[in-house]
C-alpha cells in the first residue's frame, strides 16, 4: 500500500484518504455530506463560519472538518448528537443576525443558508433583540449587494484575493460593525467579478441584471458553451419558459474549471434586445419590407443569381469566427458551391502574406490545463487578461508557482500578477524588439538560423531586457510563446510571427496562438478561408481575404453574423464596400439603423442559445451543444438559413435535415484535428520597418468583440468598452497642448473626425490607442498606421 | 505617488519598521504605518493617506481599509485634536467609570464618539480594557494614561489642555 495513503473511518465507514487532506475533502469524496458555508474547494481554507463542525473521536471539542487534517485511524462522527448539536448551535448563532428576508431575495431556492437552516435551524428564534441593517453598496452594473444578509464567510473577499487577482471587496470594521465591501464608492472591475454571485452562499451578492425577474424553482438548467472568447468556457443557461434567464459556470476542470468571464456571464442580456430581427426583410425601392422566408429566397436567388451568372468572383463572404463549426462549413461549401472562393472569417487581420504555409488552424500550442505547469511565458501582442480571461487565470496560477511571464505590447496593459520584465513599445517597433530578442537567443543558443532570419537581424542591438526574455526562455523549462489578438491584427503579423517561430526554436519553448473568437479553430478547419478548404486542403484558386474582399468592392456581399463597419480590420473600408455593394445579404440576429442603410436583404438567425453546432476552441477540443431555447419569432439557426438559401440557389448538395449531419460530414473531411503550430521559418522580407511619425494602435475592448456582446445593456456599462476617445500619453498631449476637456481632430488617409481626448499614459509615445467597434470612428479606417492628431478649436 | 502624499519623516519611520520583517512581507508594518501617519495628520485618516500607505507597502488599498477600520485605535473620520478615552470596563466600571464618562460629557457638551465644535477634544468611545486595572477609574489622553481619577482630576487635567 501507497504510505501516503491513510484510512479514516466516518459515520462507521472505513474511508481510505490521503494524509495532509482535510476531512471536508475526503467526505466530499465520498458523498457523505457535512454542512458548510465558508469552504469552498477552489478557495483556502478560512474555517470561520463553524458550520462543518464535526464529532471526532478523542477530540475534546468538535473540530471544524474544513479545517482539520485526516489522521490514520481517525473515527468522525458526523450525524452525532455532539455534531449535531454544534452545527444547530453555529446556525443558531448565524441566524442572529440575518433578515430571514427569503420571499424577496434572489437567492431564495437556492441559497445554502436556508437549505441549512432547513435542516438545522430551529422553529423559534430567542433572539429578540435588534437586528443589525447594512446599508447596499454600488458595486456596479453585474453585481447587486444586500449586505445585510451577509454572514461573513469571506468567499468574495478570498475570490478577489487568490482568483481574480484583484483585491476589491474586503471586511471593514469588526465584531457587529464588520461589512463586506468596497470601502469607497466604487465599482469592482474585475473581468472574473461574476463569479462572487455563485460563491456567495447566500442572497448578499446577486445578479443585478437578473434581479426579480424569475424564482430559480421556475427555471430549467441546460447546457452550452459560451460563444465568446476562444477558450469556449462550458456555461449552464437558466431558462424560463422559451426565455434564457441569465448564466452560470457549468464545471469542467480541463477548460474553465468552475468559472467563467463576466462577458460569457451576462451576453445573454443580447438575445433578448430591442435590436433583434426577428423576421426577414427585403428592401424595395429603398423602403423595408417585412416578408416571409421564401419571398427573401425568391429576391436573393433573382439579383444574386443574376451577378453569379455574369463572374461569380464579384461575390464575397465575411463570416464570423463565432459561428458554429456547421456553419462555417456550410458558407463556404456555399460560397464555392456558386463558384468563389472568396471567404474569409478573419475578420480584424490585415497581413496574409504566407498564409499558405500556415499550419492547419492557429493552436494554443498547449491545452488550457498545461498553462499551469509553464515556467516562462513571453507574450507578444496580448491583454490576455481581457481576451482570454480564463487563459489568463491559469496564467496567473503558474506565477504563484514561480513562473516568469513577459510581454511585448504596444499598450502598458495592466496584469493581475506581477511581470518579469515588459517592452512597451509602437507597433513598429514591437518587429524590432522580436528581433532583438531572437538575436540574444541566437546568442544563447548557438544555433543555425535561416540566412534569410539572419540578414534581417544583423545589427540590431540587444538590450538587457531582450537578454533576459531570451535568458528565461532558454533556461527555463516548459516555457511558449504566444502571439496574441494584437499580433494577429498587427500590420507585419507575419514577421511577427517568424520572428516568433524562430525564438521558440532556439529557446525549445513551445508556440501558441491566443486566437480571437470561440470558433476561430473551427473557422480554420471547416475552410472558412479564401486558400484553405475543409480539413486544410490547399484551394487550387485562392480567393480574396477578408481585406480584398473589401477592398476589391464587390458586387455582391454576404455577411453571415458580421457588422463590417465594426467588426473589420479598415472600418472605413468596410463600410465603403457595403454601400457601394448592388447586393448586400446579412444573417444577423440582429440589425442595426447603420445595417439597413447599406444591407438589401436581412435574413433572422438564431443566437447561440437558440442553436445547435459545435464549437473548436483554441487548443482544438470540440464541443459540441443544442438549442436550449427556440429561436425567436421567424428566426432560423444560420446553418438552416444557409441549407434554405443554397437550395433556392440550385446548389447541390445541401440536403442536410438536421446539423448533425452536417456535422458528421465536416468531421470527417476534417479527420483528426492536428495540433501542430510547427513551420520552416524563413522570411523574404529583408528589411526592419521603419516609421517615423505618429501611429495609430487599435485594440478591441472585451465587451466590444462581437455583434452579441455590443448588445448586452449590463456588459456597455462596464468599463470594457469603447469610449470613442483617443488616447494618448502626457507628452504627447502637451505636444498638441490637449487635455481631456478638449476636442482632438484626428485625420487618417483623408478622414478627418472629431473626437474626445483621453489622457493615457499606458500608451507609448508618438502613438493614438483608439478602440475598435465605436460608432464614431468607423470613418477612419485601418486598425494600425500612421495617423494625425490636432487640436479642434471649437 | 505615495512620496508625494506621505511625509519624509512618515516614510523614514516606516523604512524603520520594515527592516524588522522578511522583505516579502512588507505589509508587516501597516500598523506602524497607519499609526505615524495618523499622527501627523491631526489623529485621523483620510482615504487619501491610506491609499499612500498601500501603494508604499505595496498593498491593496482595500486592505489598509480593513486593517484602519478594524483597530480602534484609528480614527476614519476628522476629530479633535486631543483625544480622551475613558476606560468604562469591569474594573474600572467598579470604580465609578460610569460617572467619569457622564462628567467628561457635561464638560464638554458632547457625547462619546463626537469632538467638540472648537475642535479642541475627541471623546473617544473606548470599547476595550486600557490595562490599567489597577489605577481603575483611568483614561488615555494623546496616548497618556492617567489613573485613580477624580471628578476634580478629571477637570484639571482636561483644562490644562490646548
Ligand atoms: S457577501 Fe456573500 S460571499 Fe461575501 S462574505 Fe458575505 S456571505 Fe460571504
Ligand atoms: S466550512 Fe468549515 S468553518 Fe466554514
Ligand atoms: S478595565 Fe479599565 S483598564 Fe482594565
Amino acid at each position: 500500500m501507497d504510505d501516503k495513503k491513510i484510512n479514516i473511518t466516518v459515520d462507521g465507514r472505513e474511508i481510505s484518504a490521503d494524509k495532509g487532506q482535510m476531512l471536508i475533502e475526503v467526505t466530499d469524496k465520498n458523498d457523505i455530506y457535512i454542512p458548510r458555508f465558508c469552504y469552498h474547494k477552489k478557495l483556502t481554507v478560512a474555517a470561520n463560519c463553524r458550520m462543518c463542525l464535526v464529532d471526532v473521536e478523542k477530540a475534546p471539542k468538535p473540530l471544524p472538518a474544513c479545517s482539520t487534517p485526516v489522521m490514520d485511524g481517525m473515527v468522525v462522527r458526523t450525524q452525532s448528537k455532539l455534531a449535531i448539536d454544534a452545527q444547530k448551535s453555529v446556525m443558531e448563532f448565524l441566524l442572529i443576525n440575518h433578515p430571514l428576508d427569503c420571499p424577496i431575495c434572489d437567492q431564495g431556492g437556492e441559497c445554502e443558508l436556508q437549505d441549512l437552516a432547513m435542516g438545522y435551524g430551529s422553529d423559534v428564534s430567542r433572539y429578540q433583540e435588534r437586528k443589525r441593517v447594512v446599508v447596499d453598496k454600488n458595486i456596479g452594473p453585474l453585481i447587486q449587494t444586500d449586505l445585510t444578509r451577509c454572514i461573513h464567510c469571506t468567499r468574495c473577499v478570498r475570490f478577489g484575493e487568490e482568483i481574480a487577482g484583484l483585491r476589491e471587496l474586503g471586511a471593514t470594521g469588526r465584531g457587529e460593525n464588520m461589512e463586506i465591501g468596497t470601502y469607497i464608492e466604487k465599482s469592482v472591475t474585475s473581468e472574473l467579478s461574476g463569479n462572487v454571485i455563485d460563491l456567495c452562499p447566500v442572497g448578499a451578492l446577486t445578479s443585478k441584471p437578473f434581479r426579480y425577474s424569475a424564482r430559480t424553482w421556475e427555471l430549467v438548467q441546460r447546457n452550452t458553451v459560451a460563444p465568446h472568447d476562444s477558450v469556449g468556457s462550458n456555461i449552464h443557461l437558466h431558462v424560463k419558459g422559451d426565455t434564457v434567464k441569465r448564466v452560470v459556470p457549468a464545471e469542467n476542470e480541463a477548460i474553465n474549471e468552475t468559472w467563467i468571464s463576466d462577458r460569457d456571464r451576462f451576453s445573454y442580456e443580447a438575445i433578448n434586445c430591442d435590436d433583434r430581427l426577428h423576421y426577414p426583410m427585403v428592401k424595395v425601392d429603398g423602403v423595408w419590407q417585412q416578408v416571409e422566408w421564401q419571398e427573401a429566397l425568391d429576391f436573393i436567388q433573382k439579383e444574386l443569381g443574376a451577378i453569379i451568372d455574369d463572374d461569380p468572383s464579384q461575390l464575397g463572404a465575411l463570416v464570423s469566427p463565432s459561428l458554429t463549426l456547421e456553419e462555417l462549413y456550410l458558407s463556404q461549401k456555399l460560397l464555392r458551391g456558386l463558384g468563389s472562393n472568396n471567404i474569409d472569417c478573419r475578420l480584424k487581420q490585415i497581413d496574409f502574406s504566407e498564409q499558405v504555409s500556415t499550419p492547419l488552424f492557429p493552436w494554443l500550442g498547449q491545452s488550457i490545463v498545461d498553462f499551469e505547469e509553464n515556467q516562462a511565458v513571453f507574450l507578444i501582442g496580448s491583454n490576455v487578461r481581457k481576451d482570454q480571461p480564463i487563459i489568463n487565470h491559469r496564467l496567473r496560477k503558474a506565477v504563484v508557482n514561480g513562473a516568469s511571464v513577459m510581454v511585448l505590447n504596444p499598450v502598458d496593459y495592466d496584469f493581475n500578477f506581477s511581470l518579469h520584465c515588459k517592452s512597451i513599445v509602437a507597433p513598429n517597433d514591437m518587429v524590432s524588439e522580436l528581433a532583438s530578442v531572437l538575436r540574444a537567443a541566437v546568442k544563447l543558443s548557438n544555433k543555425n538560423i535561416d540566412s534569410s532570419i539572419k540578414k534581417l537581424i544583423t545589427g540590431v542591438s540587444i538590450g538587457e531586457t531582450h537578454k533576459e526574455i531570451a535568458q528565461q526562455l532558454f533556461n527555463s523549462e516548459n516555457t511558449i510563446i504566444l502571439l496574441g489578438n494584437l499580433s494577429t491584427t498587427h500590420p507585419q503579423f507575419t514577421l511577427l510571427r517568424t520572428l516568433a517561430g524562430v525564438i521558440s526554436k532556439l529557446t525549445r519553448s513551445k508556440l501558441g496562438y491566443l486566437s480571437e473568437s470561440v470558433n476561430t479553430s473551427g473557422g480554420w478547419l471547416a475552410g472558412a478561408l479564401p486558400h484553405r478548404l475543409a480539413g486544410g486542403a490547399d484551394c487550387s484558386k485562392i480567393g480574396l481575404n477578408s481585406s480584398e474582399i473589401i477592398a476589391k468592392k464587390l458586387k455582391a456581399y454576404l455577411l453571415v453574423s458580421v457588422e463590417p463597419e465594426l467588426d473589420c480590420w479598415d472600418t472605413n473600408a468596410a463600410h465603403q464596400a457595403m454601400k457601394n455593394a448592388d447586393l448586400v445579404i446579412m444573417f444577423s440576429a440582429f440589425q442595426s439603423k447603420s445595417v439597413k442603410d447599406y444591407a438589401n436583404v436581412l435574413l433572422p438567425i438564431a443566437t447561440y442559445a437558440e442553436n445547435s453546432g459545435a464549437y473548436i476552441n483554441n487548443e482544438g477540443v470540440t464541443q459540441r451543444f443544442s438549442n436550449a431555447v427556440p429561436p425567436q419569432c421567424e428566426a432560423l439557426p444560420a446553418w438552416k438559413a444557409l441549407k434554405n438559401t443554397a437550395n433556392c440557389l440550385g446548389v447541390d448538395g445541401f440536403n442536410y435535415e438536421s446539423s448533425d449531419v452536417i456535422y458528421d460530414e465536416v468531421i470527417n473531411i476534417i479527420d483528426e484535428i492536428k495540433r501542430d503550430n510547427y513551420q520552416d521559418w524563413s522570411t523574404n522580407v529583408t528589411s526592419l520597418p521603419k516609421v517615423r511619425g505618429l501611429q495609430r494602435i487599435t485594440e478591441t475592448p472585451m465587451n466590444m468583440i462581437d455583434p452579441l456582446t455590443r448588445r448586452a445593456t449590463s456588459l456597455q456599462n462596464t468599463r470594457d468598452v469603447s469610449d470613442g476617445s483617443i488616447h494618448i500619453n502626457t507628452s504627447l498631449a502637451n505636444k498638441n497642448k490637449l487635455s481631456e476637456v478638449d476636442m482632438a481632430l484626428v485625420y487618417q488617409a483623408e478622414k478627418e473626425v472629431q473626437m474626445t481626448v483621453e489622457i493615457d499614459d499606458r500608451v507609448p509615445d508618438n502613438c493614438v490607442l483608439i478602440q475598435s467597434s465605436h460608432p464614431s470612428q468607423i470613418e477612419l479606417g485601418g486598425a494600425f498606421g500612421s495617423i494625425k492628431i490636432k487640436r479642434s478649436k471649437a | 505617488m505615495a512620496e508625494t502624499i506621505l511625509s519624509k519623516k512618515t516614510c523614514k519611520e516606516i523604512d524603520l519598521w520594515l527592516k524588522k520583517y522578511p522583505k516579502d512581507q512588507k505589509q508587516s508594518a501597516v500598523l506602524a504605518a497607519l499609526r505615524e501617519v495618523q499622527h501627523e495628520n491631526k489623529g485621523y485618516l483620510t482615504t487619501e493617506l491610506m491609499d499612500a500607505v498601500a501603494d508604499y507597502l505595496g498593498m491593496s488599498k482595500i486592505a489598509v481599509y480593513e486593517v484602519a477600520s478594524f483597530y480602534s485605535m484609528f480614527e476614519t473620520k476628522p476629530v479633535g485634536r486631543n483625544s480622551v478615552s475613558v476606560c468604562t470596563n469591569i474594573s474600572c466600571m467598579l470604580m465609578g467609570s460610569d460617572e467619569i464618562v457622564k462628567h467628561v460629557e457635561n464638560k464638554l457638551g458632547i457625547k462619546t464618539g463626537e469632538s467638540t465644535k472648537d475642535g479642541k477634544f475627541f471623546l473617544k468611545c473606548e470599547e476595550e480594557c486600557l490595562a490599567a486595572c489597577c489605577g481603575g477609574p483611568m483614561m488615555m489622553i494623546n496616548h497618556k494614561y492617567y489613573e485613580n481619577l477624580t471628578l476634580n482630576k478629571v477637570d484639571e487635567i482636561l483644562d490644562n489642555l490646548d
